[in-house]
């Protein structure tokens, strides 16, 4: 029994943990997983091509960034933004809760922003210190855990909610590896089995910020 | 048909790398502009000609797009951001209809997968051309700022929005080199194979754990699937599509307890200018375990 092709395995590991180049760890190890497994020079550049072309199905979510680009250079962070800045007036958690929702929307109609960097610090990281301090003066420790508080409610929306959307890059890889596979399953399955999760995530993240409320209003008493 | 659509649509996507490309050799103040604009043309030939060319003429591409990325000669470089000026004339004159055109690319794109024989990816084509020309129309932009808007977006996703490809890519190779082979023998003399419920924790944990170590679920997915997605679930009559969409997403709850996913844990503790690099993992840990425990029910019932 050949074992050497899981050195490929190893590779990736490896590469990864150093931070290596992503790209190139990645290539390289299927060359040598290639190789490793016996192919010849010809025959490890004919799978690795061919398993390229076969996949161009993975990168069609760039198709949807011309339109995109687009509505981006006319001003769709503007409206977004003047969107969240409405939900005045609430406790950290509720303002939390609210903008998980509406990014959970926006993704699901492929509106994949950088959260952190166009939402969270400009926005909703401000939004909540502010809710907070209106309620009293906030410790050094209070306001790190609501901006930490902050940036894991995005993460958490966007995480679980991408894979609603049929062109989503996680789900064009989903469903092009399964086809490789032999197993295959088309975007919109993916898509649809994923709406459970998505629900669970939502509430159970939105319990724990509500949570969040009760217990610092708990403290103020 | 729905080859010759599919290849229509590759070849628009082709174009637009070419235009990402010409204007990537034309950025002057990027070190890395000639690196660059090849890696994009290299994409551009590959993705309207991939059916022409023999297979290992690609692979040698794919090959010199390794040696690029390794040699740092892909870099995104500066580019010009949009203008704001503009952007909140439009904000105030469009309102809410600036998402119209995003809406109608995801129903497009689900009727026309879902009611057509057409299947999934021309569907995606289908959607983003539309969805195009109804922006177009929304915001009467010139050819010119359709043209700039497009290579700045694609320019400015660079090669990481490659990577998934590149890692769907190693998966076929993977399963070509018997990778998935050789793990599941090693696997099964450790692990009882024919228990359902155990296959769906191996699968989930290994995926989040896998992720957690590599920071990135999407290269996780294309080891962990082949090497035990397949043979300890689907091949014992779990539902695949229930089984992908499910194993993804337990690796994001590794992710959200992982500092290898900078991304997401670390780029907001520099933002929000946090004390502790721990923070924001802190704050997500106990929700991903609650999540991974619930993705490995739910791929139990659901999936058989």
């Amino acid at each position: 029994m050949n074992y050497w092709p899981l050195i490929g395995i190893l590779l990736i590991l490896v590469g990864f943990i150093l931070k290596f180049d992503t790209t190139a760890v990645v290539i390289f190890s299927a060359v040598v997983t290639a190789l490793c497994s016996g192919m010849s020079i010809t025959k490890t550049l004919t799978v690795i091509g061919q398993g390229f072309v076969d996949n161009r199905m993975v990168s069609l979510y760039f198709l949807t960034l011309p339109m995109i680009g687009l509505i981006e250079s006319h001003g769709l962070r503007e409206v977004a933004v003047k969107t969240i800045t409405k939900i005045k007036k609430a406790t950290p958690g509720k303002i939390l809760n609210v903008y998980m929702y509406l990014r959970g929307l926006g993704l699901l109609f492929g509106i994949a922003l950088s959260g952190q960097v166009t939402f969270v610090r400009p926005l909703v990281s401000p939004m909540v210190l502010a809710s907070a301090e209106a309620q009293g003066k906030l410790s050094p420790h209070e306001r790190e855990m609501l901006k930490a508080r902050s940036a894991a409610a995005d993460n958490i929306s966007n995480f679980f909610t991408q894979n609603l959307f049929v062109a989503s890059s996680g789900v064009l890889l989903i469903s092009a590896t399964m086809k490789s596979l032999g197993h295959a399953v088309s975007p919109s399955q993916i898509a649809l089995y994923t709406i459970p999760m998505a629900v669970i995530s939502l509430l159970v993240e939105s319990i724990d910020n509500l949570w969040m409320d009760k217990k610092r209003s708990r403290n103020e008493a | 048909m729905v080859n010759s659509l599919l290849i229509f649509f590759y070849s628009l996507l082709g174009v637009c790398m070419a235009f990402a490309g010409i204007e990537s050799f034309k950025a002057k103040d990027n070190p890395a502009r000639y690196g660059t604009g090849l890696f994009w043309l290299i994409l551009a030939v590959i993705f309207i000609f991939g059916d022409l060319l023999p297979a290992v003429v690609v692979g040698g591409l794919v090959v010199i797009i390794g040696l690029l990325s390794l040699f740092k000669q892909i870099q995104v470089g500066h580019i010009k951001d949009v203008d704001s000026a503009t952007a909140a004339q439009f904000a105030k004159k469009l309102g809410g209809w600036i998402f119209l055109p995003s809406v109608v690319l995801a129903v497009v794109s689900i009727i026309v997968g879902t009611f057509t024989p057409l299947g999934g990816q021309v569907a995606i084509g289908v959607g983003s051309v539309l969805a195009l020309i109804v922006a177009i129309v929304e915001t009467k932009a010139p050819v010119k700022m359709v043209y700039t808007d497009t290579h700045r977006i694609l320019r400015s996703v660079g090669a990481v929005g490659m990577l998934p490809q590149i890692l769907a890519m190693l998966g076929t190779v993977f399963t070509a080199a018997g990778v998935g082979t050789l793990v599941t023998k090693m696997i099964s003399g450790a692990f009882p194979t024919g228990n359902r419920f155990l296959g769906v924790v191996l699968y989930c944990v290994a995926m989040a754990l896998f992720t957690i170590i590599m920071g990135n679920a999407f290269a996780a997915f294309a080891v962990i699937t082949v090497a035990i997605g397949i043979p300890f679930v689907v091949s014992q009559g779990g539902n695949p599509a229930v089984v992908a969409a499910l194993g993804m997403t337990a690796g994001y709850c590794g992710t959200l307890l992982t500092p290898m996913a900078a991304n997401f844990n670390s780029l907001p503790v520099a933002l929000l200018e946090m004390d502790d690099q721990w923070s924001v993992i802190k704050q997500q840990a106990l929700v991903s375990v609650i999540l991974l425990v619930c993705h490995i029910l739910l791929m139990y019932f659901l999936a058989f």
